[in-house]
């Protein structure tokens, strides 16, 4: 009863044309829609709607997602931000795919007083010293020193070699973070090789690394880049293992590397559709994202996008009101909330603190390992 | 730098720098003819051979033609592109100043980026590459695939073929009255626009097969994926000297060489590899700007 | 359509400089208002004019009135924009920021205030500028223009690899957001009075000689390398404020905001404009930044009458290199031509046009 009279009102005046912006709560959400990082930040979208068509309502209130293109370019994000706040007034804002872009996005909301929360920017310095901004996924260092131990340890790698996009801020990030931990180990990086994004010959590189003999190299690279660097690989007769991280988690890299990527590992988020064992929420989100796009593979974008959501509808919940100062303090309470990649809890720096997933490619098709907790 | 390399490893870089090198020279011709003859930098000629690849992955992944079909179809594609930029872009600019035309080809380049982006969408799509070319097998200590002979064979079977066009018959005569002076030869009676179309048909062809092949080494093809072959090739068609044919090839291969050997020699600077292009190009420019093979081209002032 | 300037000058003198002066005055009254009274985003919009009218007349000044083909202008943005967040980036920011490896213990405690950064931005520019142009300025035509892109790019993987120092690909962020009405205004004011003053001065004569015709201008016994070289370098300091007043708005910089796509943008603005006029660089900038806003909503979904459109992403650009071919193929000498603002060409209501000032 007390859900319907709200509901009732809002018809009412929406039929009247006087929409009053008290009685909807406006989420923001700039991503990558074009550009070079749409493949991303598409799926995102698509799980953020998905999470949206599930909660259409908090508080009694009708949700509306606002959705920007931030052309996966910095300047544009910037404005993607600022018009999200200025124009569409809105209540909290979600995004994005790229750490550079949450970064010129965060200042603007920083400014303005508004709480974002990131879903697959994971280099450390999207939150370092902000009041604002969240992130619904893990960083890089704690993914970096996860897939050393996972090389070290578990499969018993002393050798490792290193091939980053020297132009990207989250390849060098993460290589740098890999070879950090995996020295520490007491494993030896035997070969530090660089490129450039855009690049699409990789067999210098790849010719000298293979005359490093190593048993792993270590390839933080974006999955279309990547699943090219792989195929190359093998034309030059590598025999050592490949392992990525969360970028190259996109369905569409068995398609673009073909056999070449039989036997990649890569760390990435708590969630594949191959998982075994699921949580109820990654369960209910599998199955939902079939029926709603069933021409098309969720992965761990698409649960970060339905995940962000989640995390602030909830503290939405928790705050009893949709005023952004209040999201943001019950934002910084978040704990063990259910999302798909696992139960998240944010932690002082307003990053998730989460399982770190192991996906390895076996018969053409993405298995989920398992999950580690370095 | 007390690098020592072996001579197995040396010739497998070798034969990566012939691969890389004999595609940027391919791709280089066609700025090369049209420079030579309009004084233009005809920026949309990268995103010709981004259309030339994205003709074969249509015709063989989405429309299962045969792969020769396909590479026949790709290259009329491309051609018909090239021949419309001319006339719709190009032509209409003929007698103003160059940097009209420059900014024209800009135009025209992000026009076709971003259509691209519209209609094939920015996702990159895989090429499937028939096996036969990819079976992989060594010679002493090198390992090759077919595919990575085929490419270079190609590439300087069709330089070859055109430099007999050029000096064998009469088109070829004409466009190379055409680069002297544009106006006597259109008073000699040569039907300077035709020419001029059969040098960006030309060109677009060429840069096709370069997008073809490139697809076939690279397998993906997405709508950027023209920019930095595109503009790696410009440089080699200044480096070589533009405007000649041999030397756009040559100044291709140079490039390959300088991008693979410079990690090859210097693997702790490979995140500087396109600054060594650069710097040799700026180089040669300071030392004989019309490059290693260019005639003397008097600036029309 | 030259020729009755003469008549009544001094006359129309006194009265050119009252109307500027109003002009000014009501001009800086409405950035006031508007200051006070648009939202962010529209603000933003406005700082964006002036900062690309900025770097558009530097460009012009290079290519449009001294001919010189230059393709470099990212790299001069860059190191401008470098070296003025440097410079105002707190030791604490920096020590938090180098996260790979630690920043050059040099530059951890160098600070100034932004005004001091802007011009340290605009002169570390220029003297790189002064540095290309010594050997590359012999260069003519073309070949200038590929040389001036190849340092462009190499400037751009420098700081890609130099990590202690620029923090690589990382980038800065966190730089105070500095730049306001008030200052990307009045920087360009002061760059709008220089270039004015330039034009109409000796030395203006001189550029536009041997943009001209160099081989004449050498017989007149202009030394034509060294005054290529001074405007050159004049105009890679406009580059770097410009490029530091950019990173002041956006607060966050990396090495892919210069790549040879921001060069093209800025040779937009100076072409669509007009090639060698001051007023045309500024009415380039108006509507080139304006247009690319205005455009956003192409790609916008639209609900008409019930029927949801959805937006097509990348439509903006596309139309926008269309229009752009469009413009010059129909109006090849742009908005402006070679033609300046002027009072009395406003009276006699010819074939002016209006821009501001």
């Amino acid at each position: 009863m007390r859900k319907l009279l709200p509901a009732l009102l809002i018809c009412l005046l929406a039929a009247g044309g006087a929409f009053a912006a008290d009685d909807v709560v406006k989420i923001g959400f700039f991503n990558c829609l074009t550009g070079q990082n749409a493949f991303g930040g598409q799926l995102e979208l698509e799980g953020a709607q998905l999470a949206l068509s599930e909660i259409p309502e908090v508080l009694g209130k009708k949700i509306e997602l606002v959705v920007v293109d931030n052309k996966s370019d910095k300047t544009e994000a910037a404005n993607a931000v600022a018009r999200l706040i200025e124009r569409d007034k809105v209540n909290a804002v979600i995004g994005t795919y790229g750490s550079a872009l949450a970064m010129a996005g965060g200042e603007v909301a920083e400014a303005a007083k508004i709480p974002v929360m990131g879903t697959s920017c994971t280099n450390p310095l999207v939150t370092q010293n902000k009041r604002y901004y969240f992130r619904a996924c893990f960083i890089d260092p704690f993914q970096g020193s996860g897939a050393a131990a996972y090389a070290y340890k578990t499969l018993n790698f002393k050798k490792a070699a290193l091939l980053v996009d020297v132009a990207n801020d989250y390849s060098v990030g993460l290589g740098s973070f890999f070879k950090q931990s995996f020295e520490k180990l007491g494993g030896e990086i035997v070969s530090e090789m660089k490129y450039n994004s855009g690049d699409q010959d990789f067999t210098a590189q790849l010719t000298e690394i293979i005359s490093k003999n190593p048993d792993i190299v270590f390839l933080p690279a974006y999955f279309a880049e990547g699943a090219i660097v792989l195929k190359q690989a093998k034309e030059l007769g590598a025999t050592f293992r490949f392992m990525g991280g969360d970028a190259m988690d996109n369905p569409e890299i068995v398609t673009l590397g073909g056999d070449a990527v039989e036997g990649f590992l890569h760390t990435t988020f708590a969630y594949d559709p191959s998982m075994k064992d699921m949580n109820p929420v990654a369960q209910k989100f599998t199955e939902n994202w079939k029926a709603k796009y069933p021409d098309k593979e969720p992965n761990v974008n698409a649960a970060l996008g339905y995940d962000a959501f989640i995390l602030v509808i909830d503290a939405i919940k928790r705050a009893g009101s949709a005023e952004p100062e209040k999201i943001r303090d019950a934002l910084e309470a978040t704990k063990d909330v259910p999302t798909v990649t696992g139960l998240t809890t944010l932690n002082e720096t307003h990053d998730a603190e989460k399982e770190l997933g192991i996906v390895e490619i076996r018969d053409g098709k993405k298995q989920f390992i398992g999950t580690i907790t370095p | 730098m007390g690098i020592k390399m072996s001579f197995d490893m040396f010739m497998q870089h070798f034969i990566n720098a012939v691969g890389l090198g004999s595609l940027y020279g391919l791709i280089a011709i066609g700025y090369t003819m049209v420079y030579g003859i309009l004084r233009l930098i005809n920026f949309a000629h990268g995103d010709i051979f981004m259309l030339g690849a994205y003709f074969v992955f249509f015709a063989t992944v989405s429309y299962k033609l045969p792969w020769a079909f396909g590479v026949l179809a790709a290259i009329a594609g491309a051609t018909l592109c090239g021949l419309l930029v001319d006339r719709i872009a190009y032509r209409p600019l003929r007698n103003a100043p160059r940097i009209s035309a420059l900014i024209s080809a800009i135009g025209v380049s992000f026009f076709i980026e971003n259509l691209s982006v519209v209609v094939f969408s920015g996702m990159p799509r895989p090429v499937v590459q028939p096996p036969l070319l990819m079976k992989a097998f060594s010679i002493g200590g090198v390992r090759l695939v077919p595919l990575a002979l085929l490419v270079p064979a190609i590439s300087f079977a069709l330089a070859a073929g055109l430099l007999w066009l050029i000096y064998r018959t009469r088109s070829g005569l004409a466009m190379r009255s055409i680069s002297h002076d544009i106006e006597t030869t259109r008073l000699m009676g040569v039907s300077v626009d035709r020419i001029i179309a059969l040098t960006f048909a030309l060109g677009s062809a060429l840069a096709a097969v370069a997008g073809i092949m490139w697809a076939l080494r690279y397998p993906r093809v997405e709508p950027f994926m023209g920019i930095i072959p595109g503009f790696k090739a410009f440089i080699a068609a200044v480096f070589g000297g533009i405007g000649s044919i041999p030397g756009a090839m040559l100044g291709g291969l140079s490039l390959g060489f300088v991008e693979i050997m410079s990690i090859a020699f210097f693997p702790k600077l490979s995140g500087y590899r396109d600054a060594f292009a650069f710097i040799l190009l700026i180089l040669i420019l300071l030392v004989k700007p019309t490059g290693l093979m260019g005639e003397k081209l008097e600036d029309k002032i | 359509m030259s020729g009755p300037d003469a008549i009544g000058e001094g006359n129309n003198k006194t009265r050119d400089a009252v109307l500027t002066a109003v002009a000014a005055v009501v001009f800086a009254a409405a950035l006031w208002l508007a200051s006070s009274n648009l939202d962010g985003y529209k603000l933003r919009i406005i700082n964006l004019i002036a900062i690309n009218a900025i770097l558009g007349l530097s460009l012009n000044l290079i290519y449009g009135m001294t001919g010189m083909f230059s393709l470099g202008h990212a790299g001069f943005m860059a190191i401008g924009a470098y070296v003025s967040a440097l410079l105002i980036l707190s030791p604490e920011q920096k020590t938090t920021m180098w996260i790979l490896e630690p920043i050059a213990p040099w530059l951890l405690n160098v600070r100034a205030p932004f005004v001091v950064s802007l011009a340290a931005a605009g002169l570390a520019a220029a003297f790189f500028g002064w540095l290309v142009a010594l050997p590359v300025l012999r260069l003519g035509g073309d070949y200038l223009g590929i040389a001036t892109l190849g340092f462009s790019e190499i400037i751009r993987i420098l700081i890609t690899n130099l990590t202690p120092i620029t923090n690589g690909s990382l980038g800065l962020k966190g730089i105070p957001a500095h730049t306001d009405i008030r200052m990307s205004y009045g920087c360009l004011a002061v760059v709008l009075f220089c270039m004015v003053r330039l034009m109409r001065s000796n030395f203006g004569n001189v550029l536009r000689a041997v943009r001209d015709d160099e081989i004449a201008a050498r017989t007149m016994g202009i030394d034509t390398f060294r005054t290529r070289v001074l405007a050159f370098t004049l105009g890679c300091f406009g580059g770097g404020l410009g490029g530091a007043l950019m990173g002041n708005l956006i607060t966050t910089i990396d090495p892919k905001m210069f790549m040879i796509t921001q060069t093209y943008s800025l040779l937009m603005i100076v072409v669509v404009g007009g090639l060698g006029s001051i007023t045309g660089s500024i009415v380039g900038a108006v509507v080139v930044t304006t247009m690319l806003e205005w455009l956003r909503f192409v790609e916008n979904p639209v609900t008409i009458g019930g029927v949801n459109i959805p937006g097509i992403p990348g439509m903006r650009m596309v139309i926008f290199s269309l229009l752009l071919i469009v413009v010059i193929i129909f109006r090849r000498e742009g908005i402006m031509g070679m033609r300046e603002f002027s009072w009395s060409r406003l009276f006699r209501g010819g074939s002016g046009g209006g821009g501001r000032r």
